[in-house]
């Protein structure tokens, strides 16, 4: 089944439905990941053998014949003496197998490569219940703002700045590294990357509260010519469409509903920080942090009743009518 | 109580005889029946007994909300539990679980058993050690009733901060689990103390420290462990409170305080946790395996370094449940070494029961059979957990289901199936029946089996990518299959937990009677009457080996010369149990039940305004003054 789905996930990287459901320890697709993979896989079977040995030797001791004896405190001492021999065989083997474990997880801290800050650094900050994405750069072009979704190259390390904003978080895409968490007043690091084209999903790690489980990402790994097609499409400002009614109206309602005081669109005078930023929204293969595929069906719904699709999120209702509805979803789909 | 001086002449156990002697005893450590007797008691054995129930019937609600959220993530996107009751029902499992069941029934175990094993005649400080009973049953009771009330916590059991604290804990549900923890921790402390001294010092003569038996090491070291490491939770849930009650900044980064900070105090507390409940349970294994291997316990003296060695380096582990908060890999390091090497003293246990068993002549009775399964699926848990101390492996699980299989194997596999076993071995001890042993071996089976069934597919949804705490996934991801069979597992688990209770009630009523020794065991709790009687031993019994009714199988030697008009019992020197004196016994009082009251109030006003510490310290003075008053009794004056 994991060979299978590891064909569905090579054969088709950008069809989301195959392989956005995939993420897996087992599954690894990027170099930390492969490491550790390997190193969980020798220890799980070092393990198991130990496992087998141990319900042999009780199967033995309860299994084996004897003579019968009356008296509880006659004992054998040449048996007894033997007993101590295995009992300190016995311990002996499990100091060289935890000493060989030691060693073998020290040095695969230390092989998992460090990127290096040369290397492409996206931010990343940890809200209850998003993930909100940064790309730093000189230029304004590539300077990119979105949300739950992490493109990056193939092939190359990239550096995750992790930032706790609210509660702990724990960023965790396990086809691609291990998790770090995203501590309140402390910055932390982690290095992914991933071998081939695909999409990688993950999901916090550690309970942040009443939606915890509705806080997943995508990584979407690219070659270098559809990243950099990527980051300068996410770098321009939102589309604008005068020319449909009904997308125009829905940008006059965003910016004068209390939308634009969460949200920012850049291009427009919406500018809210404490939401996603929407500027490419449209884009995005899910919205609500995993939640729901993106559809302009889906946005309505999302925007009609966000507490009850992901009760406890920080969106309130904002009261629409059906006219409305349609024309702010519009506009939203238009974000590409 | 009559608060009149015993005008008699003093009665000596020498001057009457065997039935004059019981009639007097009785009438001296005896407790009276009804509401006034059930209050004011502090008998060691009714208080035991009170506190194991308590604990299993916590287990059985716990046990409840576990199959709440079984149901709750069968299938994707379940509608079961909406998010916030999910997130309140894993918390109070968990709490529940570890909070006022494991370690309570632990303890409750050591309150009963232990002054028996190293015959006495009751616990020291037998009041702080009823109000600590009190004290632990209005900790549970806060839980539960704010449960019912739809304010219980839901933070996690560990309620990290920032999380639980002021800007993001909204309501009492962050105090509610830290007074919860107060309460609890109070109790696990006085019967720590009531434990330790004890063991030290009212040991039968002749019990030398190479003659204790292994449960009541396992008991001492555990009260060791008590000692030290709850304070610490004490403290981080002190200053979680005085964050939220008082507006100090312990754990706000944004005033120099540090949210990591909360983390290291919970699990320098946190993981001698752990150990606090597997001692206890090593050392029932120890007991039932020498018992039913008819032999004297392979390895003695390891087994008992095992138990301090494994005490000492519990504190030296805490760092592995931070391994991916960002700290420095060469420390981490350092605690994956210490993690691993604490994989030597539980192999030595392991191979010295095995080798007891292999040496032994086994009698496949219900406890052993308990004890058997101890065996196959702990070692999966300390296995398990091996990997986890892993830096690089842990990054990848930690946090996930298989990290919720791996303690699940170490505290029912290793604390529970012992727990069970031991219930079984000296239920006829306490109740003075037998349980049936039909039904023992089919609740043993269900139980293993559907344990096994139940948690070992966690380990694979772990590596599946499946975090904790989840209150449900979507249909995409391809974890369907598996928690449906999970879930279905859970039901025979079930099913063998449910006909346990039924078998330990029915056998309450009708089981076969027992004799003092049913078992054929070689310990003191056995050369008593079952149940015993209020006095435990007419005559105190002397010891010459670690397996006095073994060795002596026709009558122990006794020591005489305790008086039988008032409460007296032997104290003995801490290395070798020369007795030393006569000391005097505490009687039955109402103020440990008075205090506790007052206690309970002033902890549950704290949870409203930081006042109720000042005004509420006012009826617990008088509570402790009435308490420790001389109130003419003989034990008070002598």
């Amino acid at each position: 089944m994991i060979a299978r789905l590891r064909c569905i996930a090579m054969a088709m990287p950008l069809l989301l439905s195959g392989c956005s459901g995939w993420q897996s320890v087992l599954d690894a697709q990027g170099g930390p990941a492969q490491r550790l993979e390997q190193l969980i896989l020798w220890i799980v079977v070092v393990c198991a053998a130990v496992w087998l040995i141990v319900v042999a030797v009780l199967a033995g001791a309860l299994l084996r014949r004897r003579a019968p004896s009356g008296d509880p405190l006659a004992l054998d001492a040449r048996r007894e003496r033997r007993m101590m021999i295995a009992v300190v065989i016995g311990i002996g083997t499990t100091v060289v197998i935890i000493t060989a474990f030691t060693v073998a997880s020290f040095f695969a801290t230390r092989s998992l490569t460090v990127a290096l800050p040369t290397d492409l650094t996206i931010e990343v900050r940890g809200l209850q219940w998003w993930w909100d994405v940064e790309y730093r750069n000189e230029d304004p072009a590539l300077t990119v703002k979105t949300a739950n979704e992490i493109h990056i190259p193939v092939g190359r390390n990239v550096r995750i700045r992790l930032t706790g904003v609210d509660v702990i978080h724990s960023f965790w895409v396990p086809s691609l590294a291990g998790k770090q968490d995203l501590i309140p007043g402390r910055a932390n690091e982690l290095t992914i990357r991933a071998e081939r084209p695909g999409v990688y999903r993950g999901q916090c790690a550690e309970f942040c509260g009443v939606q915890h489980a509705r806080m997943a990402l995508l990584v979407i790994a690219q070659d270098d010519a559809d990243f950099d097609r990527w980051l300068r499409a996410q770098g321009a400002a939102a589309a604008e469409r005068p020319d449909d009614a009904e997308i125009a109206r829905g940008r006059q309602l965003f910016l004068s509903k209390p939308c634009a005081a969460c949200h920012a669109v850049r291009g427009t005078p919406a500018a809210g920080a404490t939401g996603p930023d929407l500027t490419h929204v449209a884009s995005r293969r899910f919205i609500g942090a995993g939640l729901l595929p993106n559809t302009r069906g889906s946005l309505a719904a999302w925007i009609a009743d966000p507490q009850t699709l992901k009760p406890g999120n920080n969106m309130p209702l904002v009261p629409l009518e059906p006219e409305e509805l349609r024309a702010v979803s519009a506009y939203l789909a238009s974000l590409q | 109580m009559s608060g009149k001086r015993d005008s008699r002449p003093a009665s000596h156990d020498t001057d009457v005889d065997a039935v004059r002697l019981d009639a007097e005893l009785a009438r001296t450590w005896g407790t009276p029946g009804g509401l006034w007797g059930m209050l004011t008691t502090v008998d060691h054995k009714i208080i035991g007994r009170r506190y194991i129930a308590t604990a299993f019937v916590f287990l059985a609600l716990g046990g409840i909300l576990a199959v709440l959220m079984r149901l709750q993530l069968a299938t994707a996107e379940g509608r079961v539990l909406g998010p916030d009751r999910y997130n309140q029902v894993f918390t109070i499992h968990g709490s529940t679980m570890m909070f006022l069941f494991a370690v309570p029934v632990m303890q409750a175990m050591a309150i009963y058993l232990v002054p028996l094993m190293v015959g006495t005649r009751n616990i020291a400080f037998p009041r702080l050690n009823a109000f600590s009973y009190w004290i632990y049953l209005a900790g549970g009771a806060l839980l539960w009733i704010s449960f019912a009330l739809d304010m219980g916590p839901d933070l996690g059991w560990f309620a990290y901060a920032p999380l639980s604290g002021p800007q993001y804990g909204a309501g009492k549900r962050a105090d509610i689990w830290a007074q919860m923890i107060t309460f609890t921790e109070i109790a696990a402390l006085a019967v720590a103390a009531a434990t330790v001294v004890t063991v030290f010092k009212q040991r039968a003569p002749g019990m030398s420290l190479d003659r204790i038996p292994l449960l009541v090491w396992s008991m001492l070291v555990t009260s060791f462990l008590v000692i030290v490491a709850m304070p610490a939770v004490v403290l981080v849930t002190s200053s979680l409170i005085l964050d939220r009650l008082v507006g100090t900044h312990f754990f706000n980064p944004a005033e120099g305080g540090d949210v990591l900070l909360f983390q290291h105090l919970f699990w320098f507390f946190g993981h001698p946790e752990v150990y606090i409940i597997f001692l206890p349970a090593a050392g029932m294994v120890s007991t039932i395996v020498e018992t039913f291997s008819r032999r004297p316990v392979f390895g003695y003296l390891p087994l008992v370094m095992a138990l301090i060695a494994t005490g000492i380096l519990s504190f030296g582990l805490w760092v592995h449940h931070m391994f991916v908060t960002g700290l420095p890999r060469l420390g981490e390091s350092f605690f994956t070494a210490s993690s691993m090497a604490i994989a030597i003293p539980a192999g030595v246990q392991i191979f010295c029961w095995l080798a007891t068993l292999w040496g032994g002549r086994p009698r496949f009775a219900t406890p052993l059979l308990f004890v058997i399964g101890f065996i196959v699926t702990f070692v999966i848990g300390g296995l398990t957990g091996v990997m986890v101390a892993s830096v690089p492996f842990d990054t990848q699980v930690h946090d996930t289901y298989f990290v919720v299989a791996h303690f699940h194997y170490v505290l029912v596999g290793g604390a529970v199936f012992p727990l069970l076993g031991a219930i079984v071995y000296w239920f006829p001890k306490i109740t003075g029946r037998m349980m049936s042993e039909r039904l023992g071996r089919w609740s043993f089976w269900l139980i293993f089996i559907g344990f096994n069934l139940t948690f070992f597919p966690m380990h694979i949804l772990g590596f599946q990518g499946m975090p904790r705490r989840i209150y449900t996934y979507q249909p995409d991801l391809p974890w369907q299959g598996l928690n449906m069979f999970v879930s279905l597992s859970a039901a025979i688990l079930v099913a063998g937990f449910l006909l346990f209770f039924f078998d330990a009630l029915r056998s309450l009523r009708s089981g076969a009677t027992a004799d003092a020794d049913p078992w054929g065991a070689p310990t003191l709790e056995w050369a008593t009457a079952s149940p015993p009687p209020a006095y435990n031993f007419a005559r105190i019994p002397v010891v010459s080996g670690s397996n006095p009714l073994w060795e002596r199988p026709d009558a122990l030697p006794v020591a005489t010369g305790l008086r039988t008009d008032r409460r007296e019992l032997i104290v003995s020197s801490v290395a070798e149990g020369r007795p030393e004196a006569r000391e005097s016994s505490p009687r039955n009082s109402i103020w440990p039940f008075l205090a506790a009251i007052a206690t309970t109030v002033m902890l549950v006003g704290s949870i409203f305004t930081p006042w109720a510490v000042v005004w509420g310290a006012i009826p617990i003075g008088i509570t402790l003054v009435g308490w420790f008053w001389p109130g003419g009794t003989p034990e008070d004056e002598s």
